[in-house]
């Protein structure tokens, strides 16, 4: 491992892996974490050798099933943390800048965890390498998004690297290009369900917008809980100007539920109406995956963390923990649903003929459900990992502040001042703020 | 062995038990076709079906995309369920027990008068518009440009499933020893590649219940049993806009021998 020297170590807030030692307690979560995560991944590569016929639940009729699902609920969560952290340290949003270093270390992580998951979907995931470059698609919504996520992790990875440098203006550009891949990627994602014009559960505008925006509400709840959970780790870290922060991430995230709230009433009106849609709609509404939409997604997903979120009102962090706990919980029902609920009813459901029921049957078989925990467990544990030798994703040790310098009350790093600058001056100069402060 | 005209007049109509001969000449007048399957007793549609029907989009002055343009008929009511349709694919072109390319349905309509249960044979339907084909990330699926079967470079596919979910039809699945996705390919690598001109299931067909031919010939049988309005012709799910390759249309009474047989290009 390339050693890091002690002025870029200070100047990324790094502390060393040594630090993972100091709490014990700690220490044993992780290694358990890691545990679960290698036995996963150990009955999935069971299951590659095995082949996925004999150890998954997905069918010809049903292919896609839980390890979608979870993969979506990852890479929708990264973009999401990439989505509402822009707002800040790209767009140049204050309230926002101070979220950005957790949020985009966890974009990654839960991006790297959504591709590890994948890779016990996919068959043949060696030739998709080489045949995703050789021989493009260019009308496949599946080659869009696969190459756009990539672009999206290299940009994510240089605005990572660039706000550890605290260099704005190279990190805003490469933030702003991860916006753009990322939006492109993820809606890419959406348009894969939205334009199979042979499933009318999915087809239509409805899913890439459904997903760009559910995004931005699953990254508000992750910065939530993440956060939240960070200052467990340790309770240091969260001074004003991070819990300023989480107001703002808190109220935006209330607003989206609301949004998405209103756009699940209008799918399920709608789809109503439509004979087709109407079987896989009243499944998920009275019939037998009814839980996993009323409990799942209604209850976690929006009910419980609306009302808690809420009362909280930005001050009370267990209420806020485990409303977006919750959330986050819910959301993977919702992904999960989303999928299932383009693929229960077949497609020869309405000519009523023996070899297809009105409606199919799927339950996650224990391979997948291993899998998905095993990409779980790494992302928490990618996450303690960053809390721990990231320091907190503090900017800066405030003790280690240079002369002619100051901490930056918006992204809380060090900003040097030219002469005559004030540090409102130097604020915007380095965020690249054009406009003027308000005398 | 030519075939002028299809003895379409021996082979009672039945399907539209329901609509008057009258009422049937006026919609035919129209422009219009009765589409739909008979669903217990109930006709489900009356729309134009030009651009349904036809698989190029103008109406009798066909421009068929591709040469030959392989087709199928399956002659619902003729299917007796013997299911050697079924086992000579699987013997021809190596299909795993728990894979299928085609399938026989079953339909039981209790409250029908007379025949109550009928068989409707499925495959891919090498659709002219392939949703299968747009979704695939690495070309893996693709339409052959040379007589329009969608087929499978089995090297390239790197089982993401995405096809599966998008075919309207069910007629694809993982095959494990190929390490790719498998359906119908017409045979066209097990034996319309080697000089044959039937698939394998229109050979075995005792009853003629499966047609196969080149619908951009005039002179073939499958040209003809289209191209005519006395009889409907339909395909599966119309609204999907996929424009399938495979036409239904309804049959019961045992059709010629030379028909049944399509002795001409056996
Ligand atoms: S029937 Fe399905 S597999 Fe065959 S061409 Fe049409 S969409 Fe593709
Ligand atoms: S499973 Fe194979 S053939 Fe189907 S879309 Fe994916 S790569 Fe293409």
């Amino acid at each position: 491992m390339a050693r890091i020297s002690d002025e870029r170590a200070a100047r990324w807030g790094y502390t060393g892996v040594a630090a993972l030692r100091n709490s014990k307690k700690q220490l044993a979560f992780m290694v358990i974490l890691v545990m679960i995560a290698l036995w996963g991944y150990a009955v999935g590569m069971h299951g590659k050798i095995v082949g996925y016929r004999d150890v998954y639940s997905v069918t010809r009729e049903i292919p896609w099933g839980m390890l979608i699902a979870g993969y979506i609920f990852c890479v929708v969560t990264s973009t999401g943390l990439c989505l509402v952290s822009c707002v800040g340290h790209v767009f140049g949003y204050e309230p926002y800048m101070p979220i950005a270093k957790r949020s985009v270390f966890l974009a990654i992580v839960f991006m790297l965890c959504g591709f590890s998951i994948i890779f016990f979907d996919i068959e043949n995931p060696f030739r998709m390498a080489i045949w995703n470059v050789i021989s493009p698609n260019f009308a496949s919504n599946m080659w869009w998004m696969g190459t756009l996520y990539g672009l999206y992790l290299v940009a994510l990875c240089v605005e990572y690297y660039f706000l550890l440098e605290q260099n704005h203006s190279f990190s805003r550009a490469a933030g702003f290009m991860g916006v753009l891949f990322g939006v492109a990627a993820h809606s890419n994602l959406g348009g894969i369900f939205g334009m199979l014009y042979g499933r009318q559960e999915w087809y239509g505008p409805y899913m890439p917008i459904y997903f760009i925006v559910s995004a931005m509400m699953s990254g508000g709840a992750a910065i939530i809980f993440f956060t939240c959970l960070a200052r467990l780790i340790n309770p240091e870290i969260l001074d004003q100007k991070q819990e300023r922060a989480i107001n703002a991430v808190r109220q935006l995230t209330i607003m989206l539920i609301c949004v998405i709230i209103f756009f699940t009433i209008w799918k399920v009106l709608c789809g109503i109406v439509v004979p087709e849609k109407y079987i896989a709609i009243h499944a998920f509404l009275i019939g037998k995956y009814a839980p996993l939409f009323w409990i799942g997604e209604v209850l976690l997903g929006f009910l419980i963390p609306l009302v808690f979120l809420t009362i909280s009102k930005g001050v009370n962090y267990k209420l806020m923990f485990w409303g977006s706990g919750l959330m986050v919980i819910g959301i993977f029902f919702m992904r999960y649903n989303l999928v299932l609920e383009g693929e229960v009813v077949p497609g020869f459901a309405g000519l009523h003929v023996m070899e297809y029921p009105d409606l199919l049957n799927y339950a996650p078989s224990f391979h997948e459900v291993a899998i998905v925990l095993a990409g779980v467990s790494m992302t928490i544990f990618g996450f303690m990992f960053g809390e721990k030798v990231f320091n907190g994703h503090q900017f800066q040790k405030h003790e280690v502040v240079p002369a002619g310098a100051f901490i930056c009350p918006g992204c809380g790093g060090i900003h040097y001042l030219k002469e005559g600058e004030t540090h409102d001056e130097a604020e915007r100069r380095h965020h690249k703020l054009s406009f003027r402060a308000p005398k | 062995m030519d075939f002028n005209k299809i003895d379409l007049d021996n082979l009672k109509e039945e399907s539209l038990d329901s609509v008057s001969g009258l009422e049937r000449r006026n919609f035919l007048k129209m422009g219009l076709m009765i589409t739909g399957l008979f669903a217990g007793g109930k006709i489900l549609s009356v729309v134009s079906k030009v651009d349904e029907v036809f698989a190029s989009t103008v109406n009798f002055a066909e421009q068929y995309p591709y040469k030959p343009h392989y087709s199928m008929v399956i002659r619902e009511g003729l299917c007796i369920d013997c299911q050697r349709c079924m086992v000579a694919c699987h013997k021809t072109n190596n299909v795993p027990e728990y894979g299928w390319r085609t399938k026989i349905l079953e339909k039981i309509t209790p409250d029908a008068i007379g025949r109550k249960r009928g068989f409707m044979p499925i495959l891919c339907n090498q659709c002219n518009n392939p949703p299968c084909v747009r979704a695939c990330p690495t070309r893996a699926s693709y339409k052959d440009q040379r007589n329009g079967i969608v087929r499978i470079d089995s090297k390239k596919c790197i089982g993401c499933k995405a096809c599966m979910l998008a075919c309207p039809y069910d007629a694809r699945y993982f095959n494990e020893e190929k390490h790719a996705v498998d359906k119908c390919d017409f045979c066209y690598e097990s034996r319309l590649s080697k000089g044959k001109k039937l698939t394998a299931c229109a050979a075995v067909c005792p009853t003629g219940a499966r047609i196969f031919g080149d619908i951009s010939d005039p002179n073939n049988v499958v040209y003809k049993m289209v191209h005519q309005i006395e009889r409907e012709v339909w395909v599966l799910r119309p609204a999907v806009g996929t424009k399938p390759n495979v036409f239904y249309m309804k049959a019961t009474n045992p059709s010629p021998w030379a028909l049944r047989r399509q002795p001409d290009v056996r």
